[in-house]
């Protein structure tokens, strides 16, 4: 083995393009990485070392015949199992979607491949990206590379731990309530949640369709930036994507803290934040003055009504979303049902796990007649307040900081029998999807031997604030640089 | 704040095309309960004049409304749990 599966997306494609490397071998010194530790760790639902191989050598004879070479060329990528990915099939984390393979690639993905990326496979997921934790897979829990008794976080788990794990350097994740930056910060890695509206949803199995968004999981700060400059843009096969200018991310990755306005919601903070998560916050705070960066109080007085507004709206949406999966056009069918009815009842029945069904009964009674009004109409309301109690905060700074979450990874099994207490976890995470705003999780050191989340939320469409920020945070710190015990 | 009680469940689950086990009727119901009781600090909030927030972005950016080929009809039928004569098959829906 020469290291190369330890090396930074940014580095490997730096000797690929050198031709110090090719692109076969990095995919399969990654292959066989995997092949020696997955076991320990169920990063992946599905590993796909043929079409990995595939793609990388037909790069090969590009580079070969003097192509130059594209912004993540041979980057071996690891793929959350809820983006389509051409030719193998997608699970979303679901027995109701066995057999299913779909018959068109997302273009999140196909667009990391046309920069050159090389699909490893599909990671696991809590069920349509229900949950916070990876417990929620129907098929088995992803384990924290850092502790292996513990949850990666999730819904994004099994990405978050292949980067942790160094099974892969790059990975795509979806984020409709904190589901990558929860999972980077379990897991000591880079994650960003782009602006609403950044990434094409197309291909992307909806969960919460105004809350869903795309984005990558890297070690690094510049790792992530790479993977941001071939994902942006709009996409015509999804209205709601935006066309908004694609910005020069290598100003902001040189940029300095020196100016920086950073924004922290005390008032929000002085509860529930368990106590050493809150040591490592302060310092890195403390990096981020040092290295020039001003210190200011925001009140985003609403925050504390997020999860109920979050868990409101989410589960409202997903009850419709999910009304697709009934039986008849692909995935699973329940046996022996006479009538139309028992048709759909049985096989979601079937299909569905307890989490799902628990999250669809909810929306289904949000939405319902005599509920409406009082929780999914009001819900949305709440959820002006906090988009506007944002705008008013970022008047007096530029980036606003709390930790990931409240405390670092949980045991698995210690929230799985307390829907409430695993929702209350997300409470720093759900703001920036409610308000459609780009957020940031770099790691900041480690608590108990447990890895630390600092959250940085920018203005809309101003990705370029969260990375320079990350960057000048990871040119003074050394946390991005530590390895799981592993 | 409603009591949710396992009728409710019922009704919702019909709503939702799901058949729930009578386990998953009680658990549902206290759980639903737990989580309302926890989403009543909504109600204490002001939102008079407040409009909803459907999504983030106040405009889509539509593209040409120009024809273009979709999903063929064997790829749409080939995931299909059951199909014949190219058509997705289910049970009689009609008479019987």
């Amino acid at each position: 083995m020469s290291g190369l599966p330890g090396l930074a997306a940014a580095a490997i494609r730096r000797r690929v393009a050198a031709h110090e490397v090719s692109c076969e071998e990095v995919t399969r010194e990654q292959l066989a990485r995997i092949e020696a530790l997955e076991p320990a760790i169920d990063a992946f639902l599905l590993v796909a070392p043929e079409r990995a191989l595939v793609s990388a050598k037909r790069l090969d004879a590009a580079l070969a015949g003097g192509a130059p070479a594209p912004a993540l060329a041979g980057v071996p990528l690891a793929v959350k199992d809820v983006l389509h990915v051409e030719g193998l099939p997608t699970t979303c984390g679901s027995r109701i979607l066995d057999g299913y393979h779909p018959p068109f690639a997302a273009t999140a993905v196909a667009r990391l491949e046309a920069a050159g990326a090389i699909v490893l496979g599909k990671t696991n997921m809590d069920e349509f990206a229900m949950g916070s934790s990876t417990e929620r897979s129907a098929f088995r829990p992803t384990r924290n590379p850092w502790d292996r008794s513990r949850v990666p976080g999730g819904s994004s788990g099994g990405s978050a731990a292949a980067v942790a794990a160094r099974l892969a350097p790059l990975a795509l994740g979806t984020d409709t309530g904190g589901s990558i930056r929860q999972p980077a910060a379990f897991c000591g890695v880079v994650g960003l949640k782009p602006t609403w509206g950044r990434v094409s949803r197309y291909g992307l199995v909806a969960f919460a369709s105004s809350l869903d968004q795309a984005g990558p999981l890297g070690r690094t700060v510049e790792d992530v930036a790479l993977a941001c400059s071939a994902l942006f843009g709009r996409d015509p096969l999804d209205a709601t994507s935006a066309d908004e200018p694609l910005p020069d991310f290598a100003p902001a990755l040189a940029g300095e803290a020196a100016g920086l306005r950073v924004g922290v919601p005390w008032g929000f903070l002085a509860n529930g934040v368990e106590v050493e998560t809150m040591g490592r916050f302060r310092e890195a705070l403390h990096a981020l003055e040092s290295a020039g960066a001003s210190l200011v109080e925001v009140p985003l007085t609403h925050l504390p009504h997020a999860i109920a507004a979050y868990y409101l709206v989410a589960t409202a949406e997903a009850s419709s979303n999910l009304a697709r999966y009934d039986g008849v056009r692909y995935g699973r069918r329940a046996p022996g049902a006479h009538d139309l009815p028992a048709l759909y009842g049985r096989t979601r029945d079937l299909g569905f796990g307890p989490e799902v069904k628990r999250r669809i009964i909810l929306g289904t009674f949000a939405l319902s007649s005599g509920y409406y009004d009082a929780y999914y109409l009001r819900a949305q309301k709440v959820r002006t307040l906090i988009r506007r109690d944002f705008e008013a905060a970022f008047e007096a700074c530029d980036v606003i900081a709390t930790p990931t979450t409240p405390t670092p990874a949980f045991r698995l099994g210690e929230k799985t029998d307390d829907p409430l207490q695993m929702y209350l976890a997300d409470i720093f995470t759900v703001p920036a999807n409610l308000a459609g705003l780009p957020a940031l999780s770099l790691p900041c050191g480690l608590a108990g031997g447990l890895p630390v989340g600092l959250q940085l939320t920018a203005r809309a469409f101003d990705e370029s604030m969260l990375l320079r920020a990350g960057a000048a945070y990871q040119r003074v710190t050394r946390h991005h640089e530590l390895t799981p015990p592993f | 704040m409603p009591r949710v009680t396992e009728e409710t469940v019922d009704h919702v689950a019909r709503l939702a095309r799901l058949s729930l086990t009578e386990e998953e009727r009680r658990v549902f119901a206290r759980q639903l309960e737990e989580i309302l009781a926890w989403a009543e600090s909504l109600q204490a909030l002001d939102t008079s004049g407040v409009p909803p927030m459907s999504h983030p972005r106040e405009a889509e950016t539509l593209r040409d409304d120009e024809p273009r080929a979709g999903v063929d009809r064997a790829t749409a039928l080939a995931g299909a749990p059951e199909a014949r004569d190219g058509l997705f098959r289910v049970p009689r829906v009609i008479g019987g």
